[in-house]
């Protein structure tokens, strides 16, 4: 019986005020698939006790080992099910408890979709416990791991060189790994990185103390994390307080609630609200159980203010001697995390603290490439891939560098059309250290920060109308029947489900046009011209101004005879034919519904059109 | 003016516990904050009471800007119907009664449909009905991630399709405490702002904060039959002995509240909180093996989310 479990029989009220003044401490575990990441995650819940009877009674019966109690890679393995079910696999949570602790584990899962679960998973932990395995040694996905949980600012490294006792425990081995791993860390901003010898499977320096290791002095996993120093992580000097609820119960009472996302706050501090720069002082914080002269983060509590100020959900009260960035745009590390790509030209929602706004990428500087830890250059990013963006948003944001703040620092980004996650940001510092708050207030004032141009992206308007705007250009003479070919293919375009249109004013001015045709084919319209712009110079001007590569010149060569007995009233000189047609069709030879076959099947072939 | 109880922790750290309230608190908020419509689904069990009692926290001095709703199976306890009317009352709680009209019309009972079934038309549809009946875009459960395996990877926010559908493909990854709340016209979303509670930091709320419970889930002499091994507490006229079976005077009680003819109690002496945490470290079950609906069938956990129970 352990010592918890003897208080328990004996002093249950000793017991429960000891538990109530346990730290929580939660910790990220990964490694590459087999490396016995549930093998340790079992081990520890099971001897932690914090198995069910009547689930380690369904693990008993599973288990088909011998020597070993039971599997303990069974006790969290509630994804098989899925992953038959084709299931995203993603992040599991598990949760144990000790006299000196409670712990959250994030399990993520050592393959597919790994970037993604881990950053999931590391996003708030404060320990990451990294598995290898003492026969293969630091691999590449080992230093993969390492960096990704230093990205995302986990203070702790937990090194957990596992099944030891395949390498007859040598110490050689151990200090081998630990030589060269820890070369690699130094480049990492862990506060500190350990190195624990293990036989999760025997269950040596996991919970008990190893035997077999007696070179071994340091602490088991367990020992390490119920004792690391977690207390100091927490950021107490920056006071940042974003808005999150208005509380406004009578006329008498207004109160801001919100999280503290760092710092501590005091009664009668004097506060600054951004983005109006108006201060006033902390008049009382207000919790549940009732005043408080101070309050820390990550406390919930509710701020009352000495004046009546305009504050609302989004805003952020902070200290006028200690503020955040107050910006519109900043530098940051993405990890894109859906199927759908980066699309660098598209709109997206920005959640970063309380606040939800438009923003738009202005950049993609590089991804880094997660086999050699490299830079490489990019120009959208991929599922899984991280990248380094310039971001635009659209109202500011108060933010601080990720590494100094892991609330204010941290944003998320949403697809507008679909409300999927699709990113997660670590936001840099920026390259200046001290910002002139006045100077960015004016700035904030002056007007939306994003450049006036359209939001919507051309693979989004592709997407929605299921085609790419082309520019269809008829040449002929007057009466070669052009504006009857254009007709008749914008119904035949309409009839197979595409959007076409025909522009066939006369007497406009070509400058005119040319801002019209390239309008309707930005649009993601197939825009069909049947214009009298007799000469290749003015046809260039037009395929210049719309893009050579959206322009699809079509000949109507019809002969000059019949095109001048059609239209008699017509000028028939100076007319240039086109030197390289697209294609060439001839109407007084062809009838018009195969000329306009020829037409579409050009466009077919090139892609614009979908015959299926 | 009260002062944080000092902690063996230092000046500026918080406990285990109050660390889970705050980040139940934000979660609460933030709902609130950007949903048009939620409600707080309230079962009458400790989990609720525990929720409710967090709710209370995110919005004081102001009363809750949402309902409460209890979707009402006709065969809770009386103890909790009994508790459910004076906690709200007191409390000054917007509580909302749901009861699928349809099942009660049809005389759907646990012994003539069976559990499965019963809860299939009491439960899952009558709160499928409710919300989409009052419009509700948000609903708060006391869920947590340790109550069950297959709950693990269980969000925060759970979205449900136009038909209350959880669909697996279509959560959502949850990073830091920024939870994406955008759903469109229609579609709505389950909360569970316990998610990283156990059932032991439950109790040691509830003892910390002096949380009310109703009184059947502290031990007391009460009516039971024994039946497939559960034993089943007599509390209405309503339960359908069967032949032979003779109510016996047990001190009893029970871990989880449901449909009393559903609900399997344990033989214990724990009256009070402490005694309940003691016995509950001192054995080891979880605690859903007092739910008759998950005996059905062990492994229908998902289908039953997909329906729309959770
Ligand atoms: N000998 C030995 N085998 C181990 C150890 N840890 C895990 N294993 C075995 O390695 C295999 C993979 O372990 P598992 O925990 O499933 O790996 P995961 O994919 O990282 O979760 C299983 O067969 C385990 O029994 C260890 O310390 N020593």
């Amino acid at each position: 019986m352990s010592a918890d479990e003897e208080l328990i029989e004996k002093d249950i009220l000793g017991f429960l005020a000891k538990h109530e003044h346990k730290e929580l401490l939660r910790f990220v575990i990964v490694g590459s698939v087999d490396d016995g990441k549930s093998t340790l995650i079992g081990r520890l819940l099971f001897e932690l006790k914090a198995v069910y009877e009547d689930q380690l009674e369904a693990v008993r019966k599973a288990t088909t080992m011998v020597g070993v109690p039971i599997d303990f890679s069974l006790i969290t393995d509630g994804l098989e099910a899925e992953r038959e079910q084709g299931i995203t696999i993603d992040v599991a949570y598990r949760y144990f408890t000790t006299e000196k602790r409670k712990f959250i584990v994030a399990d993520t899962p050592g393959h597919v979709q790994y970037t993604r679960n881990m950053v999931t998973g590391a996003s708030t932990a404060d320990v990451a416990v990294i598995l290898i395995d003492a026969r293969l040694g630091v691999l590449e996905q080992s230093r993969r791991h390492a960096y990704l949980a230093s990205l995302l600012g986990i203070p702790h490294l937990l090194v957990a060189v596992n099944k030891m006792d395949l390498v007859g425990y040598d110490q050689k081995r151990f200090e081998a790994i630990r030589e060269e791993f820890s070369g690699f860390c130094k480049g990492l901003s862990f506060k500190d990185v350990t190195f624990i010898p293990v036989s999760a499977l025997l269950g040596e320096n996991v919970v008990q103390r190893g035997e077999k290791v007696t070179w071994y002095k340091g602490p088991t996993v367990l020992g390490f994390l119920e004792t690391v120093p977690i207390a100091e992580d927490q950021n107490l000097t920056d006071f940042r307080y974003p808005v999150q609820y208005v509380l406004r119960p009578n006329l008498n009472y207004r109160g801001f609630a919100g999280q503290i996302a760092s710092g501590v706050v005091r009664k009668g501090d004097e506060v600054m609200i951004l983005p109006s720069g108006k201060t006033s002082r902390v008049k009382a914080i207000d919790t549940f159980a009732g005043e408080r002269d101070e309050a820390f983060a990550p406390e919930s509590v509710t701020l009352r203010l000495e004046h009546e100020i305009d504050c609302s959900r989004g805003d952020m009260i902070v200290l006028p001697g200690n503020r955040p960035r107050t910006s519109r745009s900043f530098d940051a590390h993405v990890v894109w995390l859906h199927e759908k790509p980066l699309d660098p030209e598209k709109s997206y929602f920005l959640k970063h603290t309380t606040q939800t706004i438009r923003m738009q990428v202005s950049k993609v500087h590089n991804r880094i490439e997660l086999t050699t830890l490299e830079e490489v250059p990019a120009d959208t990013l991929q599922l899984n891939e991280i990248g380094l963006l310039s971001i635009t948003t659209h109202r500011p944001t108060y933010h601080d560098a990720y590494q100094q703040n892991r609330v204010t620092g941290a944003f998320v980004i949403v697809d507008s059309l679909s409300n999927a996650t699709v990113g997660a940001g670590m936001i840099l510092p920026p390259e200046e250290d001290e910002q002139d708050i006045e100077a960015a207030l004016r700035e904030v004032r002056a007007g939306s920060g994003l450049e006036n141009k359209t939001q919507v992206s051309p693979r989004e308007r592709r997407e929605r109308l299921g085609q790419t705007g082309v520019t269809v250009w008829l040449s002929g003479l007057p009466g070669s029947g052009k504006v009857n070919v254009a007709y008749v293919l914008e119904r035949k375009l309409f009839d197979l489900g595409h959007a076409a249109h025909v522009l066939a004013p006369e007497g406009d001015p070509l400058s005119a046009i040319a801002v019209a045709t390239r309008g309707l084919t930005d649009a993601g319209i197939i825009t069909i011209c049947a214009l009298p712009a007799k000469t290749r110079a003015e046809r260039a001007l037009v395929q210049d101004r719309v893009g050579k590569e959206r322009f699809v010149e079509v000949f109507v060569d019809t002969d000059p005879t019949i095109s001048q007995e059609r239209r008699p009233d017509a000028d028939h000189s100076g007319f240039e034919p086109p030197d390289q047609a697209d294609v060439t069709v001839n109407l007084d030879q062809l009838r018009v519904e195969r000329a306009v076959n020829a037409i579409i099947d050009l466009l077919a072939k090139r892609g614009w059109v979908d015959l299926a | 003016m009260v002062e944080q109880k000092e902690s063996v922790l230092g000046k500026h750290a918080l406990t285990h516990l109050r660390q889970l309230e705050a980040e139940s608190i934000h979660i609460i908020r933030e709902v609130a904050a950007e949903f048009e419509k939620p409600v707080m689904l309230y079962s009458i069990g400790k989990d609720s009471a525990t929720l409710v009692r967090l709710a209370q926290k995110a919005f004081h001095p102001a009363p809750l800007p949402f309902p409460l709703m209890h979707v009402d199976t006709t065969w809770k306890f009386r103890d909790m119907y009994k508790f459910r009317d004076t906690f709200t009352k007191a409390n000054n709680l917007n509580l909302i009664v749901h009861t699928n009209q349809e099942g009660k019309r049809d005389g759907v009972n646990p012994f003539d449909q069976g559990s499965e079934k019963f809860t299939t038309i009491m439960k899952t549809q009558a709160l499928v009905q409710a919300l989409t009946q009052y419009g509700f875009d948000a609903a708060f459960g006391g869920a947590r991630r340790d109550e069950e395996k297959s709950r693990a990877k269980e969000r925060i926010y759970s979205f449900r399709d136009k038909f209350q559908q959880w669909d697996p493909k279509n959560q959502r990854p949850e990073l830091w405490s920024l939870y994406n709340g955008k759903i469109n016209r229609g579609e709505s979303i389950r909360v569970f702002p316990m998610s990283n509670w156990t059932e032991l930091d439950i109790w040691q709320y509830i003892y910390l904060e002096d949380i009310p419970l109703v009184p059947l889930y502290y031990a007391a002499e009460r009516p039971v039959v024994e039946r497939n091994g559960s034993l089943i507490m007599v509390d209405d006229e309503r339960m359908r002995l069967h032949p032979g079976e003779k109510p016996q005077l047990k001190s009893i009680r029970f871990r989880t509240l449901g449909d009393y003819p559903l609900s399997g109690a344990i033989e214990s002496e724990a009256k009070t909180v402490p005694e309940i945490i003691k016995e509950m470290l001192l054995t080891r079950h979880s605690e859903r093996q007092g739910r008759l609906i998950d005996h059905d069938q062990a492994a229908s956990m998902e289908r039953k989310k997909r329906e729309g129970y959770f």
